[in-house]
């Protein structure tokens, strides 16, 4: 009788252990990865949060708790807050313009008469392979005011030139042609992967109805690529935002901060103002207001869906 | 000749049809040259004296290699060329393996907390990297002490999110049945992920890689953190560095620098393009 009671208690246990044994190798496979992920991206985001609400020149041991003095300092930290409406401002000139090309070009290059469309889609897509920091200094040197090929261009076609580095407004516009330069051939090659599912009938159907070419591009071909519009726009939101090296290389973020960047911001109050504490509060607000505007554009987008 | 033959018994095209293909053609033209006129720019640019470079001319005068010349003996370019190629080779072919490993355990194992901890990975892949800046740079420098050493562009890497969800979606197609049977015949679990899982997914892994290559060639921010002495630099942290004081930029070396930066990511492109355009529309159509 004692051992019918005793057996079936460490059983349990065993059995229990055994289960999780038995499931060993997709723990071990995703052990490598969870480590490193804990160390280098778990940590890090739960360290800065506890940074921010301290003070801290990057000296062992000498953090001061300050409470929330970093985030109100932000609140009211003018260079920050400008840094975020330079970004939007970006992002309004150049991402109308970008998704509206690359879908055209995606459309032309799926069209059966077009030859040579693999060649035109490399010459196109080219720029997303380039460092923005090779790409920045060319662009540095085309738009330079006095001696660029940009302004010898404007003024050889009865232009007036441009102070495409010099003036707050062109800045940004240079900035903006940098990165349509760079990243208008990725969208259009994924608008083109994702025109290629499109059964073609659809498009013949429309066209013996009597739609005419642009009228099928509104109404048929941009509602089908719909959910990759919304991701080539959220990746764009999410990258505007992280700007760093393109406006860093082509503007060094002037003139007069117009084209810094909230990276840029927090990056020179932590690297050359040693300020860890306040960078890391920084780093938060942009963080959530990045998460706040991605909801914002998708709530606006899915209700154009309805 | 069929082709031919059919398209002879159609009806002519008619003479505005001919002309929006013409509009189109040249649109597509022009686009080409946007895209492709700053690296020609770059190159000739590359191929003048300083002087020559601010002359707004095209071609230039006496095309010379001296620049590539200057570059190698008078900055350590050649040493980031090097360490550059280096860093990326080892951070892609280390996530790229490590991920492979994650996303088969995350596809085709069942064990506690599979689903929350996916959750949880997913989510950090919302995080901007501008939250771990401070963080990330504090512990590479107080705690493994690897400033200025390739260490902090290829160990915190290994675990890239989007690698393993990238990876996850591939490797679920696998099937079963296949995995069962080398089971069956006796293999052990790492044999058969090493014989069997990674060679049936190799365009997988050749997309990832280059996604991971590209990424870590042009990276900029982080390296320029964590590479502080000149003899550490990357290309692109090197390139950066050239630029002097305002109005004495010497544009002559930059614009070599950039070439050398560039030419080995056109050459890879053009040998695997496929590769290039799989990865990048497996992450948005997936995602």
């Amino acid at each position: 009788m004692r051992s019918l009671e005793i057996i079936p208690r460490p059983a349990r246990p065993v059995a229990a252990w055994q289960r999780l044994w038995r499931q060993r190798w997709g723990l071990l496979f995703i052990a490598p990865f969870f480590v490193l992920f804990g160390v280098f991206s778990v940590y890090p985001i739960l360290f800065s949060s506890w940074l921010s609400f301290r003070e801290w020149n990057g000296v062992p041991g000498k953090e001061v708790f300050v409470g929330f003095e970093n985030f109100s300092y932000a609140l009211r930290d003018n260079l920050f807050w400008e840094s975020m409406l330079n970004v939007v401002l970006i992002f309004a000139l150049h991402l109308p313009l970008m998704l509206l090309v690359a879908l055209v070009l995606a459309v032309i290059l799926n069209q059966n008469f077009l030859r040579l469309q693999g060649l035109w889609r490399a010459l196109i897509f080219l720029p997303h392979l380039t460092s923005m920091v090779a790409a920045g200094f060319t662009f540095r040197l085309i738009l330079e005011q006095e001696t660029g090929f940009a302004n010898a261009l404007l003024t050889g076609l009865g232009l007036p030139s441009v102070p495409w580095l010099n003036d707050v407004w062109w800045a940004r516009v240079s900035v903006s042609l940098l990165l349509l330069w760079a990243w208008t051939g990725y969208q259009m090659v994924i608008f083109l992967s994702a025109l290629q599912t499109i059964p073609p009938e659809l498009n013949e159907a429309a066209m013996m109805d009597g739609a005419n070419r642009v009228q099928i591009f509104w109404r048929i071909t941009v509602p089908l690529l719909q959910p990759v519009i919304i991701f080539c726009l959220t990746v764009s939101l999410i990258g505007t935002f992280g700007l760093f090296t393109e406006p860093t290389i082509l503007t060094g973020g002037g003139p007069i901060h117009s084209t810094a960047t909230p990276t840029m911001e927090i990056f020179g109050n932590a690297f050359t103002n040693l300020k860890y504490g306040y960078a890391a509060a920084l780093s938060y607000i942009y963080f959530l207001i990045v998460v706040v505007a991605t909801i914002i554009q998708l709530r606006f987008t899915n209700r154009g869906q309805a | 000749m069929t082709r031919r033959s059919s398209s002879r018994a159609a009806p002519r095209p008619p003479l505005s049809q001919h002309l929006v293909h013409g509009l189109i053609y040249a649109f597509i033209v022009a686009i080409c040259v946007f895209t492709t006129f700053p690296f020609i720019w770059m190159l000739f640019s590359s191929l003048k004296p300083l002087g020559e470079i601010f002359g707004q001319g095209l071609l230039p005068a006496n095309p010379s290699l001296e620049n590539f010349r200057r570059l190698f003996t008078e900055t350590p370019a050649l040493g980031a060329l090097v360490r550059s190629f280096l860093i990326a080779l080892t951070a892609t072919v280390s996530s790229v393996f490590f991920c492979a490993l994650g996303g088969y355990g995350f596809a085709k194992f069942r064990f506690p907390g599979r689903g929350p901890l996916f959750a949880l990975m997913l989510g950090t892949m919302t995080v901007p990297f501008a939250v771990m800046l401070v963080p990330l740079f504090v512990m590479m420098r107080n705690v493994f002490h690897w400033i200025d050493t390739p260490w902090p562009l290829i160990v915190p890497g290994i675990a890239n999110a989007f690698g393993i969800f990238f990876m996850r979606q591939y490797m679920v197609s696998i099937s079963d049945e296949m995995l069962d049977a080398a089971r069956i015949d006796g293999a052990s679990e790492w044999q058969i992920f090493l014989r069997l899982v990674l060679p049936t997914t190799t365009p997988a892994l050749a997309s990832l890689g280059i996604i991971f290559f590209m990424g870590s060639w042009n990276n900029y921010l982080w390296p320029t953190i964590v590479l502080r002495d000149p003899s550490s630099a990357t290309l692109p942290v090197l390139i950066a560095s050239l630029q002097g004081d305002a109005g004495r930029t010497p544009y002559d070396l930059i614009m070599a620098a950039s070439v050398v930066s560039t030419l080995p990511m056109l050459i890879v492109f053009l040998l695997l393009q496929r590769f290039f355009y799989a990865g990048i529309t497996a992450g948005s159509v997936k995602g």
